[in-house]
């Protein structure tokens, strides 16, 4: 008997156990999907489309993620500053230049910000701007294409970290540096870095028509930290806004020595003064060495060019370029809102946001009412600039988005969550966990005149038990909440790749309608490029073979290749004749000491193999093509090196 | 067998209580699990009710783990504070004891401790919490300290003592998101 009541026990408990995901407190408070139709929201049925795109920083990855608001499905990882051997992203003879930098060849980056090009203010969908923090750099990704077309490397900089914010009419991509330098680099004492390190802001002009850039100047700035930036709108446009810490300019044990002043500042920059400035001659051009590496659509090839100098505008010597705004306790984000009017400043040691007034500070700018100078750059006062203080709204807030319908959202770090509230007002009118450890949030939309304003994505540094454990290392995460109604809820958590350091988000009839299906063939101008089987051969020059292969469905040609010999170094140039959409083939070698090659219809791409072994060795396509995909192989015979055998080649033959 | 039987049976509430990440203070009393740590709030979910036993023990765990804190972890709880305390940090806490506690005019704690005084809690907790983490003899080098409170503290040296804010460490221990400083005094804000 007692062993009974002893078993029901046991029973009661196991009962407990397997019901914990639906225990009272849920029920109460109607949490979780079901109580609140949370999975109907993010739900697209199979087959129907999200109705955002959302470009998610891959951070340490150096890549760039395209995921699907509001279902979080992930459809692309765009490589961007990582070498990335499924799509042999600077693997191929084609885009190893992309990777170029003044360093040489360098292919890994640390991506922060993603930021979509605008027209008149609003989001247009041509591109995406990301940032390479590590070896400053900035890539342009072509939204037609989906693919990395233009990198540019930023000197005078380092850790390019307040980057990659475009103006309203993509004038320009901004990039500040973290880290203040000897500019230019010298062999100098450590220690001596207060007044001779300097910092330098960087505006990248971008061509309205085919989105090339250009660095047009810099602007040397003093030795503190730039970390974060954002561009005035509407009656601000024109203006660029910098958050800064370190302004006590110290170069060692900085948790705190670059804590120990009240305020830092946001540095306003007067753009449209900057170029006025140059206009009238007063830029100086100074030796710079930096990699500027354009993709080329047509030969499918990207190019690597060393510039060496660069303009500059000294922010000390020339009067009304830059002001500097106090702002308390080392501010991390620098967020404006769609009127222009309000730069949010997130001292991240504190406990509350400042919001400046773009109003008051042109107003106080106009009446000379300064507080002192820094190296020459006025210091406005704080009173006279500020429009609010968001009182005790967390703990260590970071960032700010909007919403266009007069709501700031900001994440706090140290007490994970989101905090919505009232621009004008300053009043706290919603918060919500975050799981946990939030940094960047994305409203799509959010970095410009009109936010979309229906979801927000908060970004997460630490998952713990939110997913099926992986070992040591978990993955980030990136949380959903729906912001149409009055009280923020949360919808869905994903996770992502890389660390995501925030992104940028559109709506998808915006985007889909330009991307491209196929290269066409007839456009294809790379040098080895060949349209016709007919057209196949291989070339021996030297010790170097040149294979002009193409493929399609279901085969190589040529697939039998004889007269290759130990120590040839062979270039595979294979082309893809295909021209339907989603037809991609793959090819890789056996041995080959790099990725395989996958290539979309109408391109051409190269890899280098240099065989090794005397033998006969066999390639094929590495992506499931077709019905016969099995069959799309070939075979190399590989000779010794004194060998006299003739190179031939063919398909078909017996 | 009976007392195998009566193993299984702890056992078996033990987990009911650790595999459930939303349970309510009154399932965990059922269960009469002996942990302070499951003695919970009304709002029991985020990291602090993450159980981890191969990590550092963090701030909270070891202001918990402290018979000499039971007021300043009731006040922690009160307040909601618990997850603002496992954050990866780095946090540095001054940890009044409960005698410290007891140093305040009478029915102080009680007062503070009403729901209706939650955020006055709040500010004067995180009037102990600095975003941080230095050893005692490292805080030396200070002369103020910026609190999560958004006030500054005054650090004060005399002899071999730190006090922060008028109030005397008398002892440290490491954590794993920052470090707990033991106090001998509460800390009171300017506001």
């Amino acid at each position: 008997m007692k062993k009974i009541i002893h078993l029901i026990t046991a029973f009661a408990f196991l009962g407990m156990l397997i019901s914990c995901g639906n225990n009272s407190q849920n029920i109460k408070k109607k949490q979780g999907a079901l109580g609140s139709n949370a999975a109907e929201k993010v739900y697209v049925a199979p087959g129907e489309y999200d109705e955002y795109y959302a470009f998610i920083s891959g951070g340490f990855s150096g890549q760039l993620s395209v995921y699907g608001l509001p279902s979080g499905r992930l459809f692309k990882v765009i490589p961007v500053f990582s070498q990335d051997a499924e799509k042999a992203w600077g693997y191929n003879e084609e885009t190893k230049p992309m990777l170029n930098t003044s360093h040489g060849f360098v292919p890994w980056d640390d991506a922060h910000h993603p930021d979509i090009s605008q027209t008149n203010g609003v989001v247009d969908g041509r591109w995406v701007f990301i940032n390479g923090n590590n070896t400053p750099r900035i890539a342009k990704i072509d939204l037609t294409t989906f693919e990395t077309t233009e990198i540019i490397e930023i000197p005078n900089s380092a850790g390019n970290h307040s980057s990659s914010f475009v103006t309203e009419n993509t004038e320009y991509v901004v990039a500040g540096t973290r880290f203040s330098v000897p500019i230019p680099q010298r062999d100098m004492p450590i220690k001596e870095y207060k007044g001779n390190f300097k910092g330098s802001l960087s505006f990248i002009s971008v061509d309205p028509e085919d989105g090339g850039m250009d660095l047009k100047f810099q602007i040397m700035m003093p030795g503190f930290d730039y970390d974060l930036a954002h561009p005035g709108r509407g009656a601000s446009h024109g203006w660029f806004f910098f958050s800064t810490y370190n302004t006590e300019e110290a170069s060692t044990l900085m948790e705190v020595n670059a804590s120990q002043n009240d305020k830092d500042f946001i540095a306003a920059v007067n753009w449209k003064k900057a170029e006025e400035y140059i206009k009238a001659g007063k830029g100086k051009m100074m030796p710079a060495k930096y990699a500027h590496n354009v993709y080329n659509e047509k030969t499918h090839t990207a190019t690597s060019t060393m510039k060496d100098e660069v303009l500059m505008l000294d922010a000390s010597e020339l009067p009304g370029l830059v002001y500097l705004l106090p702002t308390p306790k080392s501010p991390h984000g620098c967020d404006v809102d769609p009127s222009g009017e309000y730069i949010v400043g997130n001292g991240k040691l504190s406990a509350n946001l400042t919001i400046h007034s773009f109003t008051k500070m042109l107003a106080a700018i106009e009446a000379k009412k300064f507080d002192g100078e820094a190296y020459g750059i006025p210091i406005l006062k704080f009173e006279d600039v500020l429009a609010g203080v968001v009182d005790q709204a967390g703990l260590g807030p970071l960032h700010t988005e909007f919403d266009g319908k007069g709501n700031a959202y900001t994440t706090f770090f140290i007490s994970s969550e989101v905090v919505k509230w009232k621009l004008g007002t300053w009043e706290v009118v919603d918060r919500q966990p975050c799981y946990y450890s939030v940094g960047h949030l994305m409203i799509p939309g959010g970095n410009s005149r009109e936010p979309f304003g229906d979801y927000v994505l908060a970004m997460n540094k630490i998952t713990k038990d939110r997913y099926l454990p992986t070992g040591p290392e978990v993955t980030q995460s990136a949380q959903l909440y729906d912001i149409s109604g009055d009280k923020m809820e949360l919808l869905l958590d994903f996770p992502t790749i890389g660390e995501p350091h925030y992104a940028a988000g559109i709506r998808a009839d915006i985007v889909m309608k330009n991307s491209k299906k196929i290269y066409k063939l007839e456009e294809n101008e790379h040098p080895f490029a060949v349209k016709t089987e007919a057209d196949t051969k291989v070339v021996r020059d030297g010790n170097v073979v040149h294979v002009y292969m193409t493929m399609i469905r279901s085969h190589f040609a040529p697939d039998n290749i004889e007269g290759i010999k130990v120590g040839d170094k062979v270039y595979f140039h294979v082309t893809n004749l295909e021209q339907d959409y989603d037809v991609p083939h793959g090819i890789s070698m056996i041995g080959a000491n790099t990725s395989e090659l996958l290539i979309m219809p109408g391109q051409t791409e190269t890899f280098l193999w240099e065989p090794k072994q005397v033998g006969v060795w066999p390639f094929y396509c590495t992506d499931f093509c077709s019905a016969l995909h099995q069959e799309m192989q070939g075979y190399v015979r590989v000779s010794p090196a004194s060998s006299t055998l003739p190179l031939s080649w063919s398909l078909g033959e017996d | 067998m009976k007392a195998l039987l009566k193993t299984a049976f702890v056992l078996l509430s033990f987990l009911a209580v650790i595999s459930c990440k939303n349970n309510t203070p009154n399932e965990t009393n059922d269960a009469k699990v002996d942990s302070p740590s499951e003695n919970a709030t009304t709002e029991s979910q985020g990291q602090a009710f993450l159980k981890d036993d191969e990590a550092t023990p963090n701030v909270l765990d070891i202001a918990i783990g402290s018979p000499d804190h039971t007021t300043l972890v009731a006040a922690v709880q009160a307040a909601s504070l618990e997850n603002a305390l496992v954050n990866t940090g780095p946090l540095m806490v001054f940890a009044p004891t409960n005698e410290a506690f007891n140093k305040l005019p009478e029915g102080t704690v009680e007062n503070l401790l009403k729901p209706e005084n939650k955020d006055q809690l709040a500010f004067i907790l995180k009037h102990h919490v600095t975003p941080g983490k230095y050893d005692k003899e490292f805080l030396k080098k200070f002369k103020t300290l910026g609190q999560a409170s958004n006030e500054n503290v005054i650090v004060e040296v005399k002899d071999e003592d730190v006090f922060i804010g008028g109030a005397k460490i008398i002892a440290s221990v490491p954590a794993g998101n920052g470090i707990v400083h033991v106090v001998d005094a509460v800390i009171l804000p300017n506001n």
